[in-house]
């Protein structure tokens, strides 16, 4: 290995490496920590809140914008060759396989990662991540779990909704804006979306929210001392779980393609 | 009892403890002295398995928990209380429910007797009327008060203050050494602290243990340590810095 990279290189792998290998650990943590369910309701029910309702409006303006786009775009090479009723196939299938789920994914990363990072960031660094300890609580039961799970419940929630406020959006600027003929356009839409897609979708979304919540809660629990060090912890925070949201889609939509060809 | 064994310890290849040892004996009051940055919190940290030591062992009532992973050590973290240099409350919660989480997380009990014992525990560390401010709005002697309540409300038998008085005024340092003294009485803890504050040491300890060049240099009752005439623990006692620091 030594031969091949440069020793910079080499620090780098062997740090994503060891990053990797610690957030498996985490999670493995708190699955197990899931498994005897040593988590409180009321935790739990404010970081649903907190990661599903406080992120309600950014995601439906992401999806309903996006909807907006996709449909107009769409429209425009479809009319070239007389398809325009199929536009809003186009953007259902989009929405809920794809868009859907890695926007609203992205949104949240944005919003929650970074706020889940900086808060359990300044945690460590006022000792209160050690006060936890000492008070005998292991910080993955009362800090990564709640977190864990809200995430996992609240992306697919979001993610509906962004698929539902993105294909009505692409409906309204189709029949409002493009004056495509609206029963063909509505018609087709639901002739091409099948279930399987918003089961995609939703899958990939469940995925996307532990994606979020595990790198937020890492990076947090692992950050530097000091100002510099919780910015720090949040802004990779983002860019990591970014990242791999990406990465993963597209591992995930490979699997998933390959796994509803076969069924 | 706490007993600990030729503890090292180094961070990033610069050691802190190299071959600490001592014991504190039940309901014992120790305080642990020496200059800033000669490892005193870390050593404190150690004795509670908040830092894993490179070597050596920390036995609590005989039991080594240097091997324990973070799940078997939170047993053990239940027969202690710890006060931490800046209170490390919860800043998202209220006085009262920072000083009752401890109950809430390990004690069945009823609203009306959490409240009930969170009143006690106020009161007993003058905090009596503040149950719903939050940390922000306490004065750093509140908030070390604060910090005590919630240590001591599931009556432990060991309480650990991480530098209990420092950034204080000398009056509020005066009340926390009486609170300290009251508390070790009233619930018969073992108390070990560490300071570097002389008056806190000589108030609160009944045996004071210096750490110097990673070890423990020296040991002894206060009146023993505070009439040595060992020329390092006569200068950290008087407070007189070395010739070269002077030009620093």
């Amino acid at each position: 290995m030594t031969a091949v990279f440069s020793p910079l290189a080499n620090k780098r792998v062997i740090a994503t490496l060891t990053e990797f290998g610690q957030i498996t650990l985490l999670a493995k943590e708190a699955v197990s920590s899931l498994l005897k369910w040593r988590v409180s309701w009321r935790d739990l029910l404010y970081q649903i809140y907190f990661i599903g309702i406080k992120s309600q409006s950014v995601v439906l303006i992401t999806g309903a914008f996006t909807g907006m786009v996709l449909g107009a775009q769409t429209y425009f090479q479809f009319h070239k060759v007389k398809m325009d009723t199929a536009t809003l196939a186009v953007v259902g299938v989009s929405m809920c396989s794809e868009l859907g789920p890695v926007l609203t994914a992205l949104m949240v990363a944005g919003r929650v990662g970074a706020a889940i990072a900086a808060e359990l960031g300044t945690m460590r660094v006022t000792e209160q991540i050690d006060a936890l300890r000492a008070l005998a609580t292991h910080p993955v039961d009362y800090l990564v779990l709640p977190r864990l799970i809200a995430a996992h419940i609240a992306l697919p929630i979001l993610t509906v909704e962004s698929i539902v406020v993105g294909i009505l959006a692409g409906y309204f600027v189709g029949v409002s804006v493009l004056g495509i003929e609206p029963t063909y356009l509505w018609e087709n839409m639901l002739r091409y979306t099948h279930q399987v897609d918003v089961m995609i979708g939703l899958i990939k979304a469940f995925t996307y929210g532990g994606i979020i919540a595990l790198v937020g809660c890492y990076k947090g629990l692992t950050c530097g001392l000091g100002a510099e060090g919780v910015g720090r912890a949040a802004t990779e925070a983002v860019v990591y779980s970014s990242i791999t949201i990406l990465i993963a889609n597209f591992f995930l939509t490979l699997v998933m393609g390959k796994l509803v060809g076969l069924l | 009892m706490i007993e600990v064994r030729d503890l090292h310890k180094d961070f990033g290849g610069h050691s802190v403890l190299d071959g600490v040892s001592f014991r504190i004996e039940n309901g014992e009051s120790v305080a642990i002295i020496g200059r800033s940055g000669s490892g005193k919190s870390v050593l404190l940290k150690h004795l509670i398995g908040l830092l894993q030591p490179d070597a050596g062992a920390v036995l609590i009532d005989g039991e080594n928990i240097v091997p324990m992973n973070e799940r078997q050590l939170l047993r053990v973290r239940r027969k202690f209380g710890m006060v931490f240099q800046g209170a490390a409350l919860f800043d998202s919660m209220t006085v009262a429910e920072n000083v009752a989480f401890g109950l809430r997380r390990h004690e069945h009990l009823t609203e009306r007797e959490i409240a009930d014992r969170v009143a006690g525990v106020l009161e007993m560390v003058d905090l009596s009327g503040t149950e719903n401010k939050k940390p922000a709005e306490l004065s750093g002697g509140m908030r070390k008060r604060a910090g005590l309540a919630r240590a001591i409300i599931y009556e432990p038998q060991i309480v650990l203050y991480d530098e209990p008085t420092t950034g204080l005024d000398p009056i509020v340092s005066d009340s926390i050494d009486q609170l300290m003294v009251r508390v070790r009485d009233r619930l018969e803890v073992t108390t070990v602290v560490v300071t570097h504050d002389m008056r806190t040491a000589r108030r609160v300890g009944q045996r004071v243990l210096m750490l110097h060049n990673k070890m423990i240099y020296a040991s002894g009752t206060p009146a023993e340590i505070f009439e040595s005439t060992d020329p390092v623990v006569r200068q950290f006692i008087d407070g007189v810095a070395d010739a070269k620091e002077c030009l620093i």
